[in-house]
């Protein structure tokens, strides 16, 4: 197979699923002659033209609203947000409009729309480095997908662009150079279901997006101090497929939730609720939970190094959580 | 037509010398108006009685605008609409018994008993809603207008709001994108005077509403929303331009709302005068007016459509009793389209 990167990996599913489809068409700022801010459509412009690839203001409620509404009518609009951060200023249109629309009007309406947008950060300072995709999967009515490797991406993506349902797909900035193994030929991911990505008998990691790959990093350090870390990536936050987590935790009996967002009313929570209540006898401890500092992002790079889990803190709990 | 030029009454109820309107439109409009003031009528009372929960807001005083707009729209042209929304969807001859039913929170409703008074819906019909979150639906109108254009369709969006909805972002946003786009969408400025409460004067830096166009430089219009005629002829003349090539159009229709913002409005915030003096100019007492002096029906036949539209209402009112409240089993229903 071939190793494409994560971002060839997401411009691969949406130049093929526009290709297979007319009615799909992408709006965000700065996605046609620009290119893509982080040079995701980059050549679409010139492929497509003006009517599918459309450079909108910066205005993120009109974004996501017309999209909304390009759906309702028709249209399979991939509506890009720059970042998770100005999805902010169209949270109205997302959470009152896109997710609502289907069922407040009895099913006869339907919204088959993909907001991508990526978390990240990289010295960006407090507004433009958050993660914020607890906030969407708090929504019912709204798929919420979050893929951390190129495959899953690809995969997921095409499903997302193929639903009838709203999708947020959520990128990040600091993945889209990752290699890995991605097919020619074509193929689809379901959205929905967890995917173990190491197997182990001593400890439960869950993870998804950039985490996941700290959290591989550190069941490496660890499997050579003879401590099998089993890594599950849930690749779609809502609905959340804990099946996989709760088999692993029957065998390791502890589990560790690594996110990159706040702790305080995250994924993590909701996830480390499910665990005890659904396999509470299976547990030798507390579930535990690791995410950013509690404080907005600072710019300086030293004091930016310090907010996230890494290699080393995440082995270090892990080693605490076996001792 | 410069951008911030009302346009010309010409043919409006006082100033035409005859009413560019059939007969059977004259008393078509007559009887959609006398519909809709006793369909809120009886859901007022249905309110007071607790049949009718949460916000139920009427439309009486207004009706003019919805009957003159639908009548210039095609039945095909796509509408979206705020949540005072009754008349729209009466306008468009959607069945009473089903409007009716949904404000009772039944499973006969429009939408199942799941959208209530102000999400009135009825896609078949190309009405795609009422919408809640003021000046929300706006960026909705110019997607569901740029679904039509990609698609190469000839209908346009007509969307409906208050003055109120042209005070926040989603109005400037949405309207600046259906500009740069060339959008086919209509904009019907309901200006009642009051956002909830507060006069227009006291949140609005321009008072004039339809001068708001001219952020975007598109044309606009101002018509006295208490005349069905003028309405009709605006909402046609500005829907035939954007049809035809001329992008987004808005039409800024001055009304008055005669009831609360909604049930138990103590309305502290205008006089008793005040809503007595604009009484006097009531749509549905304008067109009968026009009609008979026209000779375009007699009073007889007027009368006898407003025993016919009582019975209607009736009729709905029952329907809307008797229709049984949703199955427990349909409350996860619909969150998602299955796949």
């Amino acid at each position: 197979m071939a190793q494409k990167t994560y971002r060839d990996a997401v411009r691969e599913a949406l130049r093929e699923e526009m290709l297979r489809d007319e009615n799909v068409l992408i709006l965000g700022e700065e996605v046609g002659v620009w290119g893509g801010t982080y040079a995701v459509t980059r050549g679409f412009h010139g492929e497509f033209g003006d009517k599918r690839i459309r450079d909108t203001p910066i205005a993120e409620e009109a974004i996501v609203g017309a999209a909304v509404g390009a759906a309702m009518g028709g249209l399979r609009p991939v509506a890009e947000l720059m970042t998770i951060n100005f999805s902010l200023v169209a949270i109205d249109q997302i959470v009152n409009n896109a997710a609502k629309i289907h069922a407040m009007f009895g099913s006869q309406a339907r919204v088959p729309l993909v907001i991508r947008t990526p978390a990240g950060w990289g010295q960006l300072a407090a507004t433009h480095s958050q993660s914020l995709e607890s906030w969407f999967a708090h929504v019912p009515g709204l798929l919420v997908v979050m893929p951390s490797t190129p495959y899953d991406a690809k995969g997921l993506l095409k499903t997302a662009i193929r639903s009838d349902n709203p999708v947020m797909f959520i990128e990040h900035s600091r993945l889209y150079g990752v290699k890995g193994e991605v097919p020619d030929a074509e193929y689809t991911l379901p959205i929905g279901v967890s995917d173990v990505k190491r197997t182990g008998r001593d400890v439960t990691i869950v993870s998804w997006s950039r985490m996941l790959h700290v959290a591989l990093g550190a069941a490496e350090t660890l499997a050579k101090a003879g401590i099998e870390c089993e890594v599950i990536d849930l690749r779609t936050l809502r609905p959340l497929d804990l099946a996989p987590v709760y088999d692993s935790v029957e065998k390791t009996h502890r589990a560790l939730i690594v996110e990159e967002d706040w702790t305080t009313c995250g994924m993590g929570a909701e996830i480390a609720a499910r665990i005890g209540r659904d396999r509470f006898d299976s547990l030798d401890g507390p579930v535990e939970r690791m995410g950013q500092v509690e404080v907005p992002m600072p710019y300086a790079k030293n004091l930016e190094e310090l907010m996230f889990p890494d290699e080393v803190s995440v082995a270090e709990k892990v080693m605490k959580m076996v001792a | 037509m410069a951008p911030t030029s009302p346009l010309r009454l010409r043919d409006s109820v006082e100033d035409a010398p005859g009413i560019d309107a059939t007969a059977e439109e004259a008393v078509d409009w007559f009887r959609k108006m006398a519909l809709i003031r006793r369909f809120e009528e009886r859901a007022e009372e249905a309110y007071g009685r607790g049949k009718i929960g949460g916000f139920l807001h009427l439309y009486i005083g207004e009706e003019a605008i919805a009957v003159g707009a639908m009548a210039a729209l095609q039945p095909e042209d796509d509408v979206i609409t705020h949540y005072r929304d009754h008349g729209y969807v009466l306008a468009r001859g959607v069945d009473p018994k089903r409007a009716m039913a949904e404000l009772f929170g039944k499973a006969t409703g429009l939408s199942k008993g799941k959208g209530g008074s102000m999400h009135l819906a009825d896609v078949k019909r190309h009405l795609w809603g009422g919408y809640a979150i003021v000046g929300g639906h706006i960026p909705v109108a110019a997607g569901l207008a740029l679904a039509n254009q990609y698609r190469n369709l000839p209908q346009v969006v007509a969307c409906f709001f208050g003055e109120g909805a042209t005070n926040a972002g989603s109005f400037y946003s949405g309207l600046n994108l259906a500009a740069v786009w060339k959008l086919p969408l209509v904009s019907i400025v309901e200006n009642n005077r009051y956002g909830m409460g507060t006069a227009v004067e006291r949140a609005s830096a321009v008072c004039d509403v339809y001068r708001k166009a001219s952020a975007f430089d598109i044309p606009a219009a101002r018509v006295d929303g208490n005349d069905v005629l003028a309405v009709r002829n605006a909402v046609r003349r500005m829907a035939d331009r954007s049809r035809d090539g001329g992008g987004p159009q808005l039409i800024e229709a001055t009304t008055y709302r005669f009831r609360g913002h909604s049930m138990g409005d103590p309305q502290r915030y205008r006089t008793k005068e005040e809503v007595e003096e604009a009484k006097t100019r009531d749509p549905i007492a304008r067109w009968r007016h026009a009609v008979l002096e026209n000779d375009l029906a007699t009073e007889d036949e007027l009368r006898k459509i407003v025993d016919e539209v009582d019975a209607e209402v009736e009729e709905a009112v029952r329907f809307a009793e008797n229709s049984p409240a949703p199955d427990p089993g349909e409350l996860c229903n619909d969150v998602l389209v299955a796949e």
